[in-house]
């Protein structure tokens, strides 16, 4: 009886009991999933893959921004039908072109309400004084919102729309005229796309008068089938339905972007049921998805070039026959199956298959590494030459690895005595010095904004192009321009074909950039969401998307 | 008592001091320049560039530098963030409490599994329980933190699918900001359906907190047996014995009070080692915490948040270890005397 032990007997049995007690009360919480089916119903969780820099599709090309916005916020003129890819009916019920193909005439829509929010209230439905003020805030460079934000407008100048249009009037309160300069077969292509988007005046003149007209871009109104409520980078932006939506579409009541970057982490995401839709799954997962029952995958060839482009200012990539040595020396088709793991399509010109104007006979360069020295030696370039190679740090369609594309390509130059040193940097500040030019070659794409093929020979070679900083190989030549110029003068389609096809003749001489892959473009959601589709032709929309029952 | 206190308090100030010059200094050591990198204002204005050389007085010597640098930290005016453009006083104060919170509660789950385990293991000491229960806080004290998260998640996340992975709460409930802490928040808020708001933040809490405790369970483990074995072999438990006092009676009356009073200081200096767990953990959990605010800090070169973070940190794991080294001295003063006859 001495030993103090003993003593153990009652109180174990009370702690056993409390034990218990704790566990059942943990267990009980573990099994609290029924409480949460009500709101999970009513939202949509979309796992994103970045912040996007601007709440205003207008200011900026990624595509990240717009798919946070354009959709969601906002509606544009006109629009595409995502199967047909046809240009139907937005904000304006109608359009017609005169004779001469200068004068575009489009009928508003009426009764379409703007959002009604804690900062914003509006008086009026949408009119032609908002088209007016969307369209010369970019377009006038003495407009008083035209400056504001810093914005450069980058879709619209590097196609130099504002130069092309002549006027914008307004005909009566639901009528507006745009006269071009010369007749453009792009011209309606262009404002269908995502950054063609309608702002409120009556916001913008409020904002203006408080003295705060950046909050346009931070804080937006649109008409769109979602309010902005709230967004806080890398975390969250949080959306409501918008009541009064004049297409009156029954949407989820909330929508969520959970801000993801990491791919594999929105996959994991996606298979607990935190997100409902991811962005941009990787080509690595596209398999666990495809076996799984309760997830979709959806494909549909994508309007998208990943290529490898040289910084044409700099010596020796000022010369095409070193740029064409440095093409010769990569194999395309390794490449397509390690970075892309097969789901893309080998690039020969800039557009893709899905477009009309894709050229089947184009020509397209060959590996060849020890050509690919001799024409280096040729033209002085001795081995050793050290070159830098910049990867983009983050994932695109277009390239969902550009840092292994990048390392092959290093052992690829390698081989033909280059060296290259691979260079990356956070994305905000990667396509800052990208823009300065202070790279030597990199790795980067372009998603076509729409299904006109100028959307891919104007902003990424053409020579206004290099200022707003979509043209990577800081190319510029004016016969190339002539070419893309005059392609938009005709709107037949036999002859603008053989136009772009003059156009790849002379790239495939100059080679400023070496086109490598077009990727197919993968949605995967999960399978009790209803009304996610894939649009080929810009960003994401969730307009209409629910949760079934 | 009071030189006690007061000793605390100006090694509490030193320390601070340091941290505080440290963290001025680091605005010189970062790369660019360093108005930038106190004000977080980048490509300035020249009005603007002029105003802040005022601000931050760089016209003058470092100490007057300092001296204003110090004005604006207790003013609450840290700077801004590159990244988001937003105060990072405001950013800090938003991240911390969610650190807090997971700190709260995996310390909360420690005691009380660790307590009455260690106190098993130590009333059972040298039986197969003992083993059991030792062996088991040898195995749990070596498994690294992170690498037991990312298991819990393979486990009950993907596998069994029973439990979220990331953030605090499911976006969809929009529990507004009150005092950073989340359960309070939806307690205060007056959301609709509360209870679920509820449920689904300690859904989120579940894993991350076990996460987090495990390693304070193994060691609190250790020490309450250790505790026990010694004070239940004491002469004083012997003689309530020897007076017919119940087993229930010794063990309550005399054997807890006894053994976790030498343990309490001990166990309460592992918050630290808690919080810088809790940092880590919540990188894998995308816990909305002062850790991954900083580790992303880190990641895009926000060299205001970086200082301004490391200096919240610190200081407040500085004023944290000292309060609980006081207050230990307070409650326990047989410490004292010892500390006394040492001298």
């Amino acid at each position: 009886m001495n030993n103090p032990f003993y003593l153990l007997n009652y109180p174990l049995e009370r702690l056993r009991q409390h034990a218990v007690i704790a566990g059942l009360a943990l267990f009980t919480l573990g099994c609290g999933n029924q409480h949460t089916t009500d709101i999970n119903q009513a939202g949509v969780i979309y796992c994103s893959e970045g912040s996007p820099l601007h709440f205003n599709p207008q200011l900026d090309t990624s595509g990240t921004t717009s798919d946070a916005t354009s959709h969601q916020i906002y509606d544009r003129l006109l629009d595409y039908d995502v199967e047909s890819g046809r240009i139907v009916p937005g904000l304006a019920s109608s359009w017609l072109i005169s004779e001469d193909g200068l004068t575009y005439t489009f009928q508003l829509r009426k009764q379409v309400s703007f959002h009604s929010t804690d900062y914003f209230s509006p008086s009026r439905y949408f009119n032609a004084d908002d088209v007016l003020f969307s369209i010369n805030r970019w377009r006038l460079e003495d407009h008083p919102y035209h400056q504001v934000s810093d914005a450069q407008y980058p879709y619209f100048m590097s196609l130099g729309l504002p130069e092309s249009i002549k006027s914008v009037e307004k005909i009566n309160g639901y009528r507006v005229e745009i006269t071009l300069y010369q007749p453009d077969s792009s011209f309606l292509a262009n404002l269908a796309t995502d950054f063609a988007v309608m702002l409120s005046e009556e916001y913008a003149n409020m904002l203006m008068q408080s003295g705060t007209p950046e909050l346009l871009d931070s804080q937006p109104i649109g008409t769109g089938p979602f309010v902005f409520q709230e967004f806080r980078k890398d975390r969250f932006i949080r959306y409501k339905r918008h009541g009064e939506y004049w297409k009156g579409i029954d949407s989820a009541e909330h929508l969520i972007f959970d801000i993801t970057p990491s791919s594999s982490l929105r996959l994991a995401k996606l298979m607990t049921g935190e997100c409902d839709a991811i962005a941009l799954p990787a080509q690595s997962e596209l398999e666990i998805i495809r076996q799984r029952p309760d997830m979709q995958l959806e494909e549909k060839p994508g309007l998208n070039i990943g290529f490898w482009a040289f910084n044409t200012l700099k010596p020796p990539f000022d010369n095409p026959a070193v740029r064409r040595a440095l093409a010769m020396a990569i194999d395309k088709n390794t490449l397509l199956e390690a970075v892309y793991f097969g789901s893309a399509s080998r690039a020969k010109t800039l557009v893709p298959a899905a477009s009309w104007a894709y050229q089947v006979d184009a020509q397209d360069t060959a590996y060849n590494p020890v050509l690919a020295r001799n024409l280096l030696d040729a033209h002085g370039v001795e081995p050793g030459f050290e070159m830098n190679l910049w990867a983009m740090p983050v994932e695109r369609a277009y390239n969902p690895n550009a840092t292994k594309m990048a390392e092959l390509i290093q052992q690829y130059l390698s081989e033909i005595d280059v060296q290259a040193n691979i260079v990356s940097y956070d994305w905000t500040s990667f396509r800052q010095r990208l823009a300065e030019g202070h790279h030597d070659s990199v790795l980067i794409g372009w998603s076509a904004d729409n299904g006109d093929p100028d959307n891919f020979y104007r902003p990424l070679l053409t020579c206004a192009a290099i200022e707003s900083g979509t043209n990577r190989a800081m190319w510029c030549s004016p016969e190339y321009d002539d070419i893309i110029n005059q392609a938009l003068k005709v709107t037949d389609i036999e002859t603008r074909k053989a136009i772009y096809a003059q156009a790849n003749q002379l790239l495939s001489e100059q080679l400023p950039l070496v086109p490598i892959a077009h990727a197919l473009r993968y949605q995967a959601h999960r399978s009790e969401l209803n009304g996610l589709v894939i649009n080929p032709f810009g960003a994401t929309r969730f307009a209409g998307v629910r949760k079934m029952q | 008592m009071i030189r006690y206190a007061l000793r605390y308090l100006n090694l509490m100030v030193l320390t601070l001091l340091v941290l505080s010059v440290v963290s001025f200094a680091l605005a010189y050591w970062f790369p660019g320049d360093p108005l930038t990198n106190l004000s977080g204002i980048q490509e300035a204005t020249p009005q603007t560039e002029r105003f802040l050389a005022e601000k931050y007085a760089t016209e003058h010597n470092l100490f007057v530098q300092y001296w204003h640098y110090m004005q604006l930290v207790f003013s609450g005016d840290w700077g801004v963030s590159f990244s988001s453009g937003l105060p990072l006083y405001d950013e800090i104060t938003l991240a911390l409490p969610a650190t807090l919170e997971l700190c709260a509660y995996a310390f909360l789950l420690s005691l009380i599994v660790g307590i009455p385990l260690g106190f098993i293991a130590g009333l059972k000491h040298y039986t197969g329980t003992d083993y059991t229960v030792l062996s088991l806080s040898v195995f749990s004290y070596s498994i690294p933190a992170f690498w037991l998260a990312l298991i819990l998640i393979l486990i009950f996340c993907l596998q069994l699918g029973w439990l979220p992975l990331s953030g605090r709460i499911n976006l969809l409930f929009d529990v507004p900001h009150q005092t950073g802490f989340i359960v309070i928040d939806i307690l205060l808020s007056d959301i609709q359906n509360k209870s679920a708001a509820l449920n689904d933040a300690f859904r989120h809490l579940v894993l991350p907190t076990i996460s987090i405790a495990l390693i304070n369970t193994a060691i609190t483990v250790r020490l309450a047996r250790r505790s026990i074995i010694d004070v239940m072999s004491k002469g004083y438990i012997i003689a309530a014995r020897s007076r017919g006092l119940t087993n229930n009676q010794i063990l309550w009356k005399h054997g807890v009070r006894n053994t976790l009073l030498p343990i309490l200081p001990l166990i309460a200096a592992q918050i630290t080692t808690l919080i810088t767990n809790a940092m880590v953990i919540e990188t894998i959990f995308s816990w909305p915490g002062i850790g991954n605010w900083l580790i992303q800090a880190i990641y895009q070169r926000d060299y205001p948040a970086i200082r301004a973070g490391m200096l919240a940190v610190s200081s407040f794991v500085v004023i944290l270890t000292v309060s609980i080294e006081l207050i230990t001295r307070l409650l326990d003063p047989t410490r004292d005397k010892n500390e006394r006859g040492t001298i």
